[in-house]
């Protein structure tokens, strides 16, 4: 058994919008920038697409992380302010969270622009080594 | 009873971008296995004219309903591949796109073995979505024949005359009070030494006389909304105080206006009035009274200019006008500003008196410049005998800017022979990095300059600039790379080679129209090669300096391929966007209203107690949906179970 395969590798979803972070992504490729493959990507229109329901079903589903990226406030929004509702709904969520005693590290929102390939590999990375210091999930296991 | 889904999976090696990383025989095995694959297959292009026969000759032969082409984004070939089921008479809308080069073989290319299971969660995801896709019908919108152009710099007057001329109607909006942009202040042009006014003042002229263009000057665009075929556009104007139409450019308030200020036209070098023209060969000619210099309007201060006017131009009670147009396209050209080297301390800019940017010896050099076209030192107004240029100030440098500005190496080149010219005595020194000469009749232009002008280069970037108190003479400290040698020069001037950056202006711009920048502050094409001046908003394209550094025949080229694009999309008279609106399901909705306050476009109403979305001005962002507390709402092409259908296969195993 190598090292390598005694990690907890982190399965983490991310909901990318099409319009900032998904380009970002697109770029991280373009560049050729390298980073964690411990992501699976799920494109929308809007962070603000994002339904709760969908975070929970990820976590219920297995899903060690969930990243939500979306354009940068206040006003990169393609759709003027679809991003300020995802992260009001963030911040609700989180506190939902609590209550069903899921670690709020495990959902994470992001402002990732068209541009910033490299933010986006960085968020990958950090957010992967955050869950990999959390462990699994626990919902996993049922 | 929907129709039972027979999936064809199509994985493209991408030449080596995607088969080079993952092990598409195991991937291709692997994808044989999911449920509703009636055939997978693999080639090397699937794009190409052979790939896409493979999906033709399979939609008849398996009688596939759904594809799902695994390979690059689907931004970049997703329109190409709908087509091909559009043409073989399957919606468009039964195609999905799995993207394994950008998000997974680029990003992975050391770990090829987690890249293919990326590749086929990847594919297993898009196949179980394509099961819950549904027929949808392109929505068609009338498109007109209006454009608005943003900016009138050499590369929107360019497009504007190539619009008009074409018939369209084109609405241009100039923030400064004339057009001519930056090519105005510059003497003559490289690699021709065209003498730059003489070949743009004419086609200043044509604009203004076009009857088919609408010029905005002293304007402002503050608002966009809508969309292609349909944008509201607010512009305000700012008051001139001068009547256009009474003026005769006679200069009379000139002579008596008191206050002087720094002339930004001629780089700061010269002083103009508060009441000026920018330039003589401004469009429109007219004087502009700047209302943060002069001495006050409310209340009156001072009225000198209002008693001299003999035309009776004057017009104090002039006010700012917000002006609202209905235009189909959009053509944004704003331009540049050239980088500001005073934060830079290695060349002390703004200390020392006699480090000047190309820009202000530019000015120099012109004829009707403040210096009547002679090249003065700042500080004792003498000729200079010796002068260096220091290239890339503000480009190829981590602390600035990292992009190459295009321009500097020819302006540097040209400008030197014009001081050889000049002054043949002159020692003229060119410290560069490497000389970029890489556009039309340039590397002959620079070796001329070497050759027969005597144009001194030195390979290695200036490290620090000193200044002598007594005479203001300055030093240069510089490494010479070719010789591997530590350099110091006396000389008497320093001009500074600054680069192209992206204008203030440009910022708002990118906040009203949503346009995407690039790290580096341009906005960002939809395709760098296969679009370069379409942006990702449909009817809104980019031209000139706004998109990237570039010089006058590549900006022009770029304006006349931004105007035929615009073209393309407004002569049809309908253009096709993509169904993504939402719907309500009013047997589930429960009428509370929370979807109307929530979306941005106002298109959602209550009818019957039942939300009603207005699919016209709905954008599809899905914001409605997901606050649904009955699940009632339905945004096309991202319907609740087509994005669950995908999280429930993202981590299944």
């Amino acid at each position: 058994m190598t090292e390598m395969a005694d990690r907890f590798e982190p399965q983490i979803l991310g909901f990318l919008c099409n319009w900032c972070s998904y380009a970002g992504a697109d770029l991280a490729g373009t560049s050729r920038t390298q980073y964690s493959p411990n992501i699976r990507i799920i494109r929308v229109m809007c962070s603000g697409r994002v339904d709760p329901t969908f975070v929970l079903l990820a976590l219920k589903n297995g899903a060690d992380g969930v990243l939500i990226a979306g354009c940068h406030p206040p006003s990169d929004c393609h759709y003027l302010t679809g991003n300020l509702k995802a992260r009001r709904r963030y911040h609700l969520l989180l506190k939902l969270l609590d209550q069903l005693g899921i670690e709020r590290q495990r959902v994470r929102l992001e402002w990732i622009s068209a541009s910033e390939g490299e933010k986006f590999a960085r968020v990958v990375n950090e957010f992967t080594e955050q869950i990999r210091a959390l462990g699994p999930n626990p919902l996993k296991a049922s | 009873m929907p129709e039972q889904p027979k999936v064809g999976v199509y994985l493209c090696h991408c030449g080596t971008n995607i088969a080079g990383v993952i092990d598409i025989k195991k991937l291709l095995a692997y994808v044989e296995t999911l449920p509703n694959v009636a055939v997978a297959r693999d080639y090397t292009y699937m794009c190409s004219d052979p790939g896409q026969q493979l999906i033709r000759k399979d939609i008849h032969e398996y009688k596939l309903n759904r594809v799902v082409v695994a390979a690059c984004s689907p931004a970049l070939h997703e329109p190409t591949f709908r087509k091909i089921l559009q043409e073989e008479g399957v919606s468009p809308y039964f195609f999905e796109m799995a993207n394994v080069r950008e998000q997974d073989s680029w990003v992975h290319m050391k770990n090829p073995e987690e890249a293919l299971e990326i590749a086929k969660d990847t594919v297993r995801m898009s196949v179980a979505r394509t099961a819950k896709l549904e027929q949808l019908e392109p929505k068609q919108v009338k498109v007109g024949k209006r454009a608005l152009i943003i900016g009138g710099g050499i590369s929107g007057i360019s497009a504007s005359l190539d619009l008009a001329n074409a018939g369209f109607t084109v609405h241009l909006v100039e923030k400064s009070p004339t057009i001519g942009g930056r090519m105005a202040q510059l003497d003559k042009t490289f690699p021709t030494m065209d003498c730059s006014s003489c070949i743009l003042t004419p086609k200043m002229v044509s604009v203004s006389r076009h009857p088919n263009i609408k010029l905005y000057t002293y304007a402002e665009v503050k608002d966009v909304q809508g969309f292609i075929g349909n944008f509201k556009v607010k512009v305000l104007q700012k008051p001139k105080y001068v009547d256009e139409k009474k003026c005769t450019v006679c200069a009379e308030c000139v002579k008596v206006c008191p206050v002087e200020v720094p002339d930004e036209f001629n780089a700061n070098l010269s002083w103009r009035k508060a009441i000026y023209i920018p330039f003589p060969q401004a469009v429109p000619p007219s004087y502009v009274l700047d209302e943060e210099n002069c001495l006050g309007l409310t209340p009156l201060a001072c009225g000198k200019c209002k008693e001299a006017c003999e035309p009776d131009a004057m017009n104090y009670d002039d006010a700012p006008k917000e002006i609202e147009l209905d235009v189909d396209t959009i053509i944004v050209a704003t331009g540049y500003d050239p980088y500001d080297p005073s934060s830079d301390q290695e060349y002390n800019y703004g200390f020392f008196q006699n480090v000047v940017t190309s820009l202000e010896m530019e000015r120099m050099l012109n004829a009707s410049g403040p210096t009547s076209g002679k090249v003065l030192r700042p500080s004792d107004l003498k000729e200079p005998q010796r002068v260096v240029y220091v290239q890339c100030v503000g480009s190829r440098n981590e602390r600035t800017n990292l992009y190459c500005s295009r321009v500097c190496c020819m302006y540097a080149v040209k400008q030197a022979r014009q001081l050889k010219e000049k002054h043949p005595e002159m020692e003229v020194r060119i410290f560069y990095i490497d000389i970029r000469a890489f556009g039309k009749g340039f590397e002959e232009f620079y070796e001329k300059a070497a050759r027969d002008y005597g144009v001194l280069f030195t390979r290695g970037r200036v490290a620090e600039i000193l200044e002598d108190p007594k005479n203001r003479n300055l030093v240069v400290r510089a490494e010479d790379t070719l010789l591997g040698s530590p350099l110091e020069l006396e000389t008497d001037l320093v001009v500074l080679s600054v680069g192209i950056t992206p204008t203030v202006e440009a910022d708002e711009i990118h906040k009203i129209l949503k346009i995407p920048t690039g790290p580096d502050g341009f906005f960002s094409e939809a395709h760098p090669k296969l679009r370069p001046v379409d942006t990702v908003i449909d009817g809104v394209l980019i031209a000139g300096t706004a998109a990237g550094p570039k010089d006058i025949p590549d900006a022009v080229a770029q304006a006349k391929a931004a105007a035929s694009g615009a073209v393309s999309l407004m002569a049809p008279g309908v253009y096709t966007v993509e169904p993504y609106y939402a719907l309500v399901d009013d047997t589930i909705c429960g009428g509370c209203g929370t979807c109307v306050l929530l979306c941005p476009y106002q298109a959602i109403s209550m009818e019957n107690k039942r939300a009603k979305i207005n699919e016209a001005l709905c954008k599809g962002c899905g914001v409605c949906a997901s606050a649904c507390p009955a699940g009632a709402i339905k945004p096309n092409h991202f319907t609740d179970e087509q994005v669950i259908s995908q999280i429930e296969q993202a981590i299944a195993k």
